[in-house]
């Protein structure tokens, strides 16, 4: 019990070098058995390197929350490899418990425990002496701001402190991979950018793996260096926010149009101009494609005010996450979460 | 081992401080064995008359086997600090981390056995104002209070089990009410061996709360059969032993299914 997390860590192989920080391989997973039984994993398979935020970003029921579980040494996978700092999750999951941190969706604290007594119970589970768990306690209670209620019971926090009890519950052993699993749900927005800020400084400062799940395209598109789409169990798209944003290969031009009619002179004005690829057009909202936004504004507007449609404001933008959801997974975010609702 | 022992202190200290916290759980689960005892101890009091029944009064007859009875229904929520956890994020925290599944397992038989003992001595003192008498003095006390939590570790293990597999507060309830009332009542908490039918007196032997409930009559008469006493207790430390190791094994049950 007199062992520090510290000694644990260095006595596990090591993934300095290029050793990625996970990865998983063909991942399968079914839940229930015959007629009834739901696939939630159908081969899964990404890397994440060593001290970077990697997001694994999905609708609701994409299969997020059951790679997590299979990662975190949870649960465990029909068929496919797993593993996580450098060690076999599948064939040594109490060695990979010691090297990483789960912060579950749901809250996991003891609410009739005060702070303090949370965190302390956490850092003994991990074998760190009474002492050692003490100061551990004190420097992540000062790190979240949560110093002033640390003795009281965390059953009287409000929402944003308890998830950061959480999250500096899942990092008082020093974890070398610290998995999130919809740290923001429920959060006010407030609480919300707060808690961001506090979890890129996990990869910047600490030099810790993060591995984040989200339902929130801005979450991950703020946070993440390298984003893993999933969509129905399987992996649609990876790369960095603007690589996938890049590979789209091109702006959008938004449109509100002044009235919602006459979609078909309008779609038929917006597809003659020279490089548009693609047109949508919803309401009043008028989207289209093009590979230079800029560039092709002027005889957009142009050709709109020929066919006398008035418009009340125009945008360029890049893509989004969610245009990118939307070419990978072949249906808009939106869609994909209300298919699950 | 010696994580094993490390993490079941831990976590005892952590089920005390919460019992300690919330102190009032104690006295829910208190108020059936109480109209028990307040409402059939004078009902039922004349079937110490009869010949044969074998009892200076039927509340003496009674308490010994409510404090087991008692200790057996209190035991059968104890699954419920886990379906809570389930329910939060902490079970899925706990198996995430190195803690040791024994120790989880004794963590929450060490609330229990508190629990009983607490409960147990308000069960005697309710006893003893209404008029029974302990003839086997405190050395007697102490061993229907050592049954009694032998008896609650079992409950308790069995409760914790079966929370570990279901996973559902309503499926946990039903089954422990499922069981409780036909163990009380196949036994000899309510009624003298010598008069029971027979089928029921068989049935009863293999009951853990009948077990129990002849240990700690017969460690509170003035003369103990200490020979009985210890063949009932031996049997209720076996199955405790073996119900730890259930309920601990069932952790493996829940992992697969999530």
């Amino acid at each position: 019990m007199s062992r520090s997390p510290g000694a644990v860590v260095t006595s596990t192989p090591s993934t300095t070098g290029t050793d990625p920080a996970i990865e998983a391989i063909d991942l399968v997973k079914t839940y229930g058995k015959g007629t009834k039984s739901v696939r939630a994993l159908a081969g899964v398979s990404f890397t994440a390197t060593s001290g970077i935020v990697l997001g694994l970003l999905g609708p609701n029921g994409a299969g997020k929350s059951t790679t997590v579980k299979i990662l975190s040494t949870l649960s465990t996978p029909d068929s496919g490899s797993v593993t996580v700092a450098g060690v076999d999750v599948r064939r040594h999951p109490d060695q990979v418990r010691r090297l990483i941190g789960y912060v579950s969706q749901k809250p996991a604290f003891d609410p009739i425990g005060t702070g303090r007594e949370n965190l302390e119970l956490q850092g003994r589970i991990h074998g760190m002496s009474g002492r050692n768990a003490r100061r551990r306690a004190d420097e992540l209670l000062e790190r979240f701001g949560l110093g002033e209620a640390a003795n009281r019971l965390a059953s009287k926090w409000s929402g944003g402190m308890q998830r950061k009890l959480d999250v500096a519950m899942g990092l008082i052993h020093r974890p070398r991979v610290l998995f999130l699993d919809e740290p923001t749900t429920g959060l006010d927005p407030e609480a919300r950018v707060d808690m961001w800020a506090e979890i890129s400084k996990l990869a910047t400062d600490d030099r810790l793996t993060v591995l984040l799940t989200t339902h929130y395209l801005d979450e991950a598109d703020s946070l993440a260096a390298r984003l893993v789409i999933v969509d129905r169990g399987r992996v649609v798209a990876t790369g960095s926010p603007d690589q996938l944003k890049s590979s789209l290969g091109g702006d959008s031009v938004h449109a509100e149009l002044a009235h919602a009619d006459r979609h078909d002179r309008v779609r038929r004005a917006v597809e003659a101009v020279p490089g548009v690829t693609r047109v949508t057009v919803d309401g009043t909202a008028l989207r289209a494609w093009v590979p230079d936004g800029a560039a092709a504004l002027p005889g957009m507007l142009a050709a709109l005010g020929e066919a006398g449609i008035a418009l009340a404001s125009v945008s360029v933008a890049r893509p989004s996450l969610d245009d990118v959801y939307l070419h990978y997974a072949g249906r808009s975010f939106q869609q994909a979460e209300e298919v699950r609702a | 081992m010696s994580t094993f022992v490390g993490h079941s202190r831990l976590l005892t200290l952590r089920s005390l401080r919460t019992l300690s916290r919330q102190p009032a759980y104690l006295l829910f689960t208190l108020v059936q064995p109480m109209v028990w005892l307040l409402l059939f101890g004078q009902l039922f009091r004349r079937i110490a008359e009869l010949p044969g029944f074998g009892a200076a009064s039927y509340v003496e007859y009674l308490t010994p086997g409510l404090v087991v009875m008692t200790a057996m229904m209190t035991a059968g929520w104890s699954g419920t600090s886990f379906i809570q956890d389930m329910e939060r994020g902490v079970m899925d925290r706990n198996l995430t981390s190195p803690v040791s599944r024994a120790a989880l397992i004794t963590g929450s038989l060490a609330h229990q056995a508190v629990t009983t003992v607490v409960q147990s001595l308000i069960v005697f003192g309710v006893g003893l104002a209404t008029g029974a008498r302990y003839r086997g003095g405190i050395r007697g006390v102490v061993v229907v209070l050592a049954c009694a939590v032998l008896l609650a570790l079992i409950f308790a293990a069995l409760s914790d089990a079966i929370a570990l597999l279901v996973r559902q507060q309503e499926a946990l309830i039903g089954v422990s009410q499922f069981l409780a009332m036909p163990l009380a009542f196949l036994s000899s908490v309510m009624m003298a061996p010598a008069l029971m039918p027979g089928w029921v007196g068989d049935v009863a032997r293999f009951n853990p709360v009948d077990w129990a409930a002849v240990a700690s009559r017969e460690a509170l008469t003035s003369t103990p059969d200490w020979g009985l006493v210890l063949d009932r207790g031996a049997l209720l430390l076996a199955l405790a032993i073996v119900m730890g190791w259930l309920a601990t094994r069932a952790f493996r049950a829940y992992q697969r299914s999530i």
